[in-house]
């Protein structure tokens, strides 16, 4: 039993749990408003880093120190960096513009906003005040951890297992819908390269350069190949083989 | 004898009681082993490396180079401090106070030694200890990925961002794996602290063999060796050390996410990833090798598990492993990405659900008759060897001949030679050798030479 548990299940508030509530809190605030204000997203995500670092200490203080250590692993460490990931991918150059497609609709927002965090910060306000904290002392009586895995473990066991299938569940479906299957078969190594280079039928010599023995050097025209037919190879798919008129073979006469 | 061993284990009670100098002073001797461990280190592994590739090393700088490390970390700091165009100003310049921050940080709950008496004061040799403490280690090495990413994003170029990127995934892959090796150790220990664990090390279990007591290894390194060698290949991953070293393969990526860092903020990378090494030698030893208590021939001896000794142990262990970690490095070539990965997920992480399954299922039969245990182990044992025989195997197809795969052919192709074909020998040669003249004719007794 910490002496963190002790004070904190009789209700009061240590002199190091204040100071650090006092330090952490406008941080917490801050990253929060940062996060909002920030253009750029990967700013943005750190600022949200910051939020959620200050939260893991809270808990910690709340004499959670496992959620609290998790909140930091788990979110901090895994989710807020998989987004950073994504976020690094789109390009750094993704600042959000300041123009308005909404006409008020920022305005708009910010007055909803802060009215619905007074709406949930008076309501609970109103809820909790004088509300002394009952039940740690009974909670944290084993140990934190071994109190928390006894729940999980027991009453919660169902639920707990839900969720872990639900997770496993959403994270195949994302694999299944991202992931692009290629068959053995369609994997060329470089042994069945070389083979299907010299198969009959194809020919295993580089590709004849367009325009090779012909009247033009556009890369519209095939190569002549040595029995004077033309190359199909020599030209890219999308254009189709044709012979140059005598008309536009013959000089321009602009190089007077 | 015994009592008098448990009784320097500290509890998480005995943490939470210094005067303000004794935090100060345990706070800054953990700094300063984190220092040292870098100039020292440095040299080390320059040293060891060097005479792994039959050369000398550093030699020249103080007795045996000893201050090689020094000199170069002060011309490091005077040389010109680079602020790319493209970067980003502000986290170009935190995120190496980041990775920093989050290796030294580790250190602080790591446990050195036993109770000690500090100018009267009886205090354990760790800064502090919590009942999560394992979990704030994780912790650090998780925020500490963010120092690499967000330096290699915040460069603005193009290989720092891929070494940035690599690192991400690398190191949440390899946690994963680490963390599910930690799992045994709490299962084992029944506590997440630090202390607690080094503890439960100790107090090993005495098997009676013909009438002798002999005490057990307590060492997880021996009761838990698949997650043991698993936790140390993954710390190798979560450090990026070679062969592991995706992020800064200098060969693709130039020097992965510190290609933009010069000066200062390059040595506190360089600081950090030598920081996080021996944290994590100090974990690992921790975790798995008992701690700072005396390996056996030394527990013969009545106080090797009190006073200051065991912080000679404690830094044994870790130089030890600081060794493997650099014999890692002088021994294998670097992996490919994908091969490294599919190490990660496919390999480390299944054996290690294995063991975690077969672990708990040996717990939950622990207090079980004997009779019982040995029934139940036996049947399951049996089970698999069945399994594993009569498991159907795919029958390989029978090898062509090269005359069946030359008959195989399709018609039209490339035109081979007879596969009996026996050169026959040049007629013009032999006439060549009987035309020749004998040379030297004259030369006299040295004529057998035609």
């Amino acid at each position: 039993m910490t002496t963190q548990t002790v004070l904190a299940a009789a209700g009061g508030v240590s002199g190091g749990e204040e100071v650090t509530f006092w330090i952490l809190a406008p941080l917490a605030l801050i990253g929060a408003i940062g996060m909002v204000v920030a253009r750029n997203a990967v700013h943005s995500a750190l600022w949200l880093v910051l939020t959620m670092l200050c939260l893991g200490v809270f808990y910690v203080l709340q004499a959670g120190p496992f959620i609290g250590m998790v909140q930091i692993i788990v979110y901090t460490g895994a989710i807020m960096m998989l987004f950073l990931f994504v976020l690094m991918l789109v390009g750094r150059d993704s600042s959000d513009s300041l123009i308005e497609t909404l006409r008020g609709q920022r305005v708009a927002a910010v007055l909803l906003g802060v009215g619905f965090a007074g709406l949930v910060g008076g309501g609970l306000y109103r809820a909790l005040d004088g509300v002394p904290a009952v039940g740690l002392e009974q909670a944290n009586a084993e140990g934190n951890v071994q109190g928390i895995a006894r729940l999980l473990f027991t009453k919660y066991v169902f639920a707990f297992e839900l969720t872990s299938a639900l997770l496993i569940t959403a994270a195949v479906g994302a694999m299944v819908l991202a992931h692009v299957e290629r068959r053995k078969a369609d994997k060329m190594d470089q042994v069945a390269t070389m083979k299907a280079r010299f198969a009959p039928g194809n020919y295993p010599g580089p590709k004849p350069g367009p325009g090779v023995f012909a009247t033009s050097s556009s890369v519209a025209t095939p190569a002549r190949l040595p029995d004077g037919r033309l190359s199909e190879r020599s030209i890219p798919e999308i254009l189709p083989v044709r012979e140059l008129t005598a008309e536009e073979t013959s000089l321009k006469g602009t190089d007077q | 004898m015994n009592a008098v061993y448990l009784a320097q284990d500290p509890t998480l009670a005995d943490f939470g009681k210094d005067p303000w100098w004794l935090v100060l002073i345990k706070v800054v001797f953990a700094f300063g082993v984190a220092v040292m461990a870098t100039l020292l280190g440095v040299w080390f592994e320059r040293r060891v490396v060097g005479r792994m590739a039959v050369r000398p090393g550093p030699n020249q700088a103080g007795p045996f180079g000893l201050l090689q490390t020094l000199a170069d970390g002060l011309k490091m700091a005077f040389k010109e401090d680079i602020l790319p165009k493209a970067a980003d100003k502000v986290v170009f310049f935190f995120a190496p106070t980041i990775s920093v921050i989050c290796a030294v940080t580790a250190l602080s709950v790591v446990p050195f030694g036993p109770m000690v008496s500090i100018f009267g004061h009886q205090t354990p040799l760790q800064v502090t200890d919590v009942p999560v403490a394992v979990l704030v280690l994780l912790a650090c090495s998780s925020m500490g990925i963010y120092g690499i990413v967000l330096g290699g994003w915040a460069s603005g170029s193009t290989y720092p961002l891929l070494g940035g990127l690599r690192s991400t995934a690398q190191m949440i892959s390899y946690e994963v794996a680490m963390g599910l090796s930690i799992v045994a150790v709490f299962m084992t220990a029944g506590t997440m602290s630090t202390s607690g664990i080094v503890a439960a090390q100790g107090d090993a279990t005495r098997l009676t063999i013909a009438g002798m007591e002999v005490p057990a290894p307590g060492w997880y390194a021996i009761l838990l060796l698949p997650s043991f060698i698993i936790f140390f290949i993954s710390t190798v991953g979560e450090t990026n050390r070679a062969p592991f070293d995706l992020p800064e393969a200098e060969s693709e990526l130039v020097a992965g996410y510190m290609t933009e860092y010069s000066s200062l903020k390059f040595a506190l990378y360089m600081l950090s990833e030598y920081v996080a090494m021996v944290t994590m030698s100090a974990v690992t030893t921790t975790l798995f090798l008992g701690g700072w208590r005396a390996p056996w021939p030394i527990t013969l001896w009545e106080g090797a598990n009190s006073g200051w000794w065991p912080m000679l142990w404690f830094f044994g262990k870790v130089i030890a492993l600081v060794f493997v970690f650099v014999w890692l490095r002088g021994t294998l070539p670097r992996l490919r990405y994908d091969q490294f990965m599919r190490f990660g997920w496919k390999v480390l992480l299944p054996i290690n659900l294995v063991w975690i399954l077969v672990l708990a299922g040996l717990r939950s039969i622990e207090d079980w008759q004997t009779k019982d245990r040995l029934l139940v182990t036996g049947v399951a044992a049996g089970v698999l060897l069945l399994a594993t025989l009569l498991w159907p195997s795919r029958g390989k197809a029978p090898k062509p001949s090269p005359q069946e795969k030359a008959d195989s052919r399709p018609h039209g192709s490339f035109p081979l030679p007879p596969m009996d074909l026996q050169v026959p020998p040049s007629p013009r040669t032999k006439r060549v050798v009987a035309e020749r003249e004998p040379a030297n004719v004259a030369a006299g007794s040295d004529s057998r030479e035609v």
